[in-house]
């Protein structure tokens, strides 16, 4: 290699980032799209034998980008890391990985991503997309409630599944009056505003 | 108080509702620990949990009639010795039957699991959630219960050793069905 070609890939090199800069400018202003993995949480309640049990996932990757003046055009995507489950004790921990519930050697994942998103008024939403778990989908339905402060955006809301869609909790653990089919799931995403930064 | 010769009525009643109870929950809990997890196993785990909440309920009735009611004296061939031995077996058998049961209900809450009465009426969480504290009042509630489980096991001894070597009127009086 030359210097000149040594000085062109430098010159390269530093104005790429510039031009990258431009492309961000270009955005809609508004979008929100940092995600804060921190504050990411996934929680759920489920009722075993009619008890209350809280439960929730300590690892989700979310990719989102939200722009208050285009909601139409939000794009959620979650990857839930289903081994971080806290399933509210250790017993349940070890045995929510076998093959009647999560079976987590084969899907290791359960995803979601949006088809749609309505705006109700204010700062309501409806969010519908693919829910994918145990290699079943499904169409789910959810209000969300952002919450803008600032530069950060937070996201909340909560659906309820039924786990036997999705076939967790197979044979024995089927018997809804011991553990019920409805699982109350609820969120809270926070995300940066690219744009500020 | 005049000590008469037997005990109340409601005294006999609610002795025999909180043994049979005690009585269940007691290999119940036993059993039920050592299933691996289940719907039968958490099925078990409810139950034993309202017998011994019943129990608690029952201790209510049962102070009130211990406090109202007078007791009869012990039979009178009966050695000072085993008077003492009586009387503190009963104390800490009262006493039990209000520390099992309530350890068994921090111990739930301390783990997470609110217990909810007949799977009807929800009980408030006697503790927050807390990891360690919880595992301590699991060795609480196992100990309390071996303690249940000794002086249960001598008590009944005793009624029985009574009844069928002393031949006095001790079971008698709390199993009126038996006189003779
Ligand atoms: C008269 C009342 C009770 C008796 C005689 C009793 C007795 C027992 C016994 C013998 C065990 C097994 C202990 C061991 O493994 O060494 C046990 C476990 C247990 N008891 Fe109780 N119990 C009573 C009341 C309660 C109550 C009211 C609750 C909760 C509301 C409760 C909750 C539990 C739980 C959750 C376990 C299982 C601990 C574990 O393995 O994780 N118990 N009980
Ligand atoms: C087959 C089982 C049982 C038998 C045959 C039995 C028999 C008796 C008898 C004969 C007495 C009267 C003692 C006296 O007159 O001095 C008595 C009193 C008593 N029993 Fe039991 N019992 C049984 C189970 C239990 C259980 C499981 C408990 C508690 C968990 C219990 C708690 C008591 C207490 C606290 C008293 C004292 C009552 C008082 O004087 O205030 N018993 N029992």
């Amino acid at each position: 290699m030359n210097s000149k070609r040594l000085l062109a890939a430098a010159l390269v090199s530093l104005i790429l980032p510039l031009a990258g800069a431009g492309a961000y400018a270009a955005q809609p202003a508004g979008s929100f799209d940092q995600v804060l993995p921190a504050k990411n949480r996934i929680d759920f309640v489920f009722k075993q034998m009619n008890v209350p049990v809280k439960g929730h996932f300590k690892k989700a990757n979310v990719n989102l980008v939200f722009d208050p003046a285009a909601p139409a055009k939000t794009t959620v995507r979650l990857d839930l890391d289903l081994g971080s489950i806290d399933a509210g004790s250790a017993d349940a921990n070890s045995e929510v990985v076998g093959k009647p519930w999560f079976d987590l050697k084969t899907f290791p994942t359960a995803t979601f991503v949006s088809s749609s998103v309505k705006p109700l008024g204010g700062d309501r939403y409806e969010m519908t997309g693919k829910l994918t778990i145990k290699g079943k989908t499904r169409d789910v339905t959810t209000p969300v409630t952002v919450t803008q402060n600032g530069n950060t955006a937070a996201f909340d809301g909560g659906f309820t599944l039924n786990r036997l869609e999705f076939a967790i909790g197979d044979g024995t653990w089927s018997d809804t009056s011991i553990v019920a089919d409805e699982v109350k799931v609820s969120f809270h995403v926070e995300a940066e505003r690219r744009a500020a930064k | 108080m005049n000590a008469p010769g037997q005990y109340s009525k409601p005294a006999v009643i609610v002795h025999w509702m909180i043994a049979i109870l005690v009585l269940v929950a007691l290999p119940l809990g036993y059993y039920m620990t050592d299933l691996s997890l289940s719907p039968r196993k958490l099925q078990l785990i409810s139950w034993h949990k309202w017998i011994g909440f019943t129990v608690l309920l029952l201790f209510i009735p049962r102070l009130i009639v211990r406090l109202t009611r007078p007791v009869p004296a012990p039979v009178d061939t009966m050695p000072g010795w085993q008077r003492a031995v009586a009387s503190i077996t009963h104390v800490v058998l009262y006493a039990l039957i209000i520390g099992v049961p309530l350890s068994g209900w921090m111990m739930s809450s301390a783990k997470g699991f609110p217990v909810v009465y007949l799977g009807l009426v929800p009980l408030p969480d006697l503790v927050g959630k807390d990891e360690a504290l919880g595992d301590l009042l699991k060795s609480a509630h196992e100990l309390l219960t071996s303690g249940l489980l000794i002086l249960v096991g001598l008590h009944i001894a005793a009624a029985l050793k009574h009844h069928i070597i002393d031949r006095d009127e001790t079971l008698v009086r709390m199993v009126p069905l038996l006189k003779r």
